[in-house]
């Protein structure tokens, strides 16, 4: 399992060098945005990895819960933390593509939307295991991980009928896509997707290290007391 | 084993007592209610035509601050003398100590909301152009949606560092579709101009959802150490 | 170090096999091990820190072991046994705000006696004055504590468990306590009391037992046969 992660790195720094040199230099320049549009592989690609890391979180959640596994919980940590970065990266691309191309900095996008909940979500996620004391850290954050995935369908529904209401601009256009572009943007998809698992996973190994160092080191605390008796 | 509605009662008689005893939250908050309306009315002064659009929204940010001071004090007193280690001990079920609580804020919220609401209907020249009885529903509604949740992470809350900054930080993302149901309901029915009913939906889903989510985990929140 | 008790044909009420308690590095319990009788009133005495309170929350299922096992009263999770449980701590576990009655009416729902007059009689046995209408935050801490041991003999439990059940009592109060303890323990109640005011408990306990860093260092049946450190 150990000797994976390196082939994977390599593998996926490949796949985003290749990625990325679609996106700039090959997929074809679109009609009305211009050059500014190639952000839209970069910000969709982002929101789906996000999407996919929260769903880690929320499937390790309901592990941690049910089996009580301590690497479950490591688990829905780093898939968390790391989501919480690509849903940033979402919400940055978002406004710089949309300044120049529809004059406006936010719209109330759909996509753009959910990842701003979705974001706001986590980061209270996150905050709440860095408050509470460590003992019911563990069950708290699946718990709050659990409501957060429930809000979900909830929050998609609730903007959906907003825009009805209120028609919004929508990014990334309604229209067809261009099959060229349609295959970069697979490519980008895919090599964000690698990456986003492959630092996720590195933070998981971290975090399990980590937790064996203080679990060894409570243990050591515990046997020198009874064995200077 | 006791009723667990029996309970449920016993448990909301013994709050109701006690803060008509002390009256020491209660009195707080009532006066807060009304600053936050004085000071939105100061922030947003519009004509009659604007502030029916604006409104749903004032009133139910107004709210929601007024709420998340109520639900703050919700375990407070069971923090002094480490009153839920009585809970913790005892066979009683979690979930009527739960629902308790819920109802109990609820019906401190609705009160605040009652005071609150012809003061903004005063300050702000409001009329109801579509069904007014609809607004009744979507206050009840709304209401459930933001105590239920906020009993909920006020427990949670309870453990942590920080604990009241916690309880909105964990409540208001959460909350959001509630909340754009709620202040769509409220400025459709005000304005008349479409129909709240998906709106109206939308909150009950949400209701039962969290409701259930709520009665699930508690007893799981409850007893963590 | 154990003192070994004669063995006996009763199986005793609470059991305990290496249990450990860890808050991170902290080891608050190292590793107890030891057999508790019942019909017998077993005074706990240690240090602050020495581990007493965390022993006796654990019997009451307040504080889940982070290793080791214990049964009370037949069972591994003394929550399954709670009904026979009674607890009661420093803090007194009660509203201020409310009348010794109503607060025992109240907690007595709790285990499902919707009868008054249990309450009431538990009050009048605690020597106070069931008509009496004061809330308890404006009781002396003697009064106080009485009502507290009341509540916490609401469901008539055959597991008494007492933290400091005698601080800041007036030296009556303490004396009428302890002679109430000593009736239930005639009765066949086992009671267990974490004490820094062993002297009150001379005459009344079955045995002594001292705590020091989380472990049972010695057991003695009277206070004269001073601890080994």
């Amino acid at each position: 399992m150990k000797r994976a992660f390196p082939i994977l790195a390599i593998a996926t720094a490949v796949l985003l060098g290749y990625a990325t040199y679609q996106a700039l230099w090959v997929a074809p320049t679109e009609q009305t945005m211009g050059e500014v549009q190639r952000i839209f592989y970069y910000h969709v690609s982002s929101a789906w990895t996000a999407g996919l890391l929260f769903f880690i979180n929320f499937v390790a959640s309901v592990v941690y819960l049910v089996w009580r596994s301590p690497k479950a919980d490591a688990l829905a940590m780093a898939s968390a933390e790391v989501g919480v970065v690509f849903c940033t990266i979402v919400l940055v691309t978002g406004p710089i593509w949309a300044r120049p191309v529809w004059g406006i900095w936010w719209t109330w996008d759909m996509r753009l939307t959910l990842t701003l909940v979705l974001w706001l979500i986590y980061v209270s996620y996150l905050l709440l295991r860095r408050f509470s004391a460590s003992g019911q850290t563990p069950v708290m954050a699946a718990v709050l991980a659990i409501f957060g995935t429930l809000d979900i369908p909830l929050v998609y529904f609730s903007i959906w009928f907003f825009r009805t209401q209120h028609p919004q601009p929508v990014m990334g256009g309604g229209g067809s896509i261009d099959h060229r572009m349609l295959r970069v943007f697979f490519v980008n998809l895919i090599a964000f997707s690698c990456f986003g698992l492959l630092v996720c996973w590195a933070r998981y190994r971290l975090e399990v290290l980590h937790r064996e160092v203080e679990e060894t080191q409570a243990l050591e605390s515990l046997l020198e007391v009874r064995s200077s008796r | 084993m006791t009723g667990s509605a029996g309970l449920t009662r016993a448990t909301l008689l013994k709050d109701l007592r006690l803060e008509w005893r002390s009256k020491d939250a209660t009195n707080a908050m009532l006066f807060f209610a009304l600053l936050v309306v004085v000071i939105f009315s100061f922030s947003f002064d519009p004509t009659a035509e604007e502030s029916r659009r604006i409104a749903g929204g004032l009133i139910w940010v107004a709210f929601l601050f007024a709420s998340v001071v109520a639900l703050n004090q919700t375990w407070a007193r069971e923090l002094r003398n480490q009153v839920l280690d009585a809970y913790r001990v005892s066979p009683a079920p979690a979930n009527s100590l739960f629902l308790a609580k819920v109802w109990g804020n609820f019906l401190f919220v609705s009160g605040l909301e009652a005071l609150m609401t012809p003061l903004f209907v005063v300050f702000y020249n409001l009329r109801a152009l579509g069904p007014g009885y609809q607004l009744l529903i979507v206050a009840g509604l709304g209401t459930w949606a933001l105590v239920v949740n906020g009993t909920f992470f006020a427990a949670i809350s309870l453990r942590t560092r920080s604990r009241e900054i916690m309880l909105p930080l964990l409540l208001f993302p959460i909350s959001i579709p509630a909340l754009l149901a709620m202040v769509e309901a409220t400025s459709a029915i005000l304005t008349g101009e479409y129909s709240a009913k998906f709106w109206i939906v939308l909150l009950v889903t949400y209701d039962l959802v969290f409701t259930m989510a709520s009665l699930f985990f508690f007893e799981l929140v409850l007893h963590a150490e | 170090m154990l003192v070994e008790t004669a063995p006996s044909p009763i199986p005793p009420v609470v059991t305990v096999t290496n249990l450990v308690k860890q808050f991170g590095r902290f080891a608050a319990l190292r590793g107890v091990t030891a057999e508790f009788q019942p019909a017998r009133l077993y005074a706990i005495l240690g240090d602050n820190g020495a581990g007493k309170t965390t022993l006796l929350r654990s019997l009451a299922g307040l504080s889940l072991p982070t290793r080791g096992s214990l049964s009370v009263l037949g069972a591994t999770n003394p929550r399954e046994v709670c009904a026979q449980i009674g607890y009661m701590a420093h803090p007194s576990l009660l509203y201020d705000e409310m009348s010794g009655m109503e607060n025992l009416c109240y907690f007595a729902r709790l285990y499902g006696i919707d009868d008054p007059e249990r309450s009431r009689s538990l009050i009048r046995w605690a020597k106070l004055d069931p008509q009496l209408e004061r809330p308890i935050g404006q009781y002396s801490q003697g009064m106080r504590q009485r009502v507290s041991l009341a509540r916490a003999l609401l469901n008539d439990p055959k597991l008494l468990l007492l933290d400091e059940p005698f601080s800041n009592v007036d030296a009556g109060s303490a004396r009428e306590m302890v002679r109430l303890l000593t009736e239930l323990r005639a009765r066949g109640r086992t009671i267990f009391v974490v004490t820094h005011q062993a002297s009150l408990l001379e005459d009344a306990a079955d045995e002594f037992v001292w705590m020091a860093e989380g472990q049972i260092v010695n057991r003695t049946p009277s206070l004269l046969a001073a601890e080994v450190r």
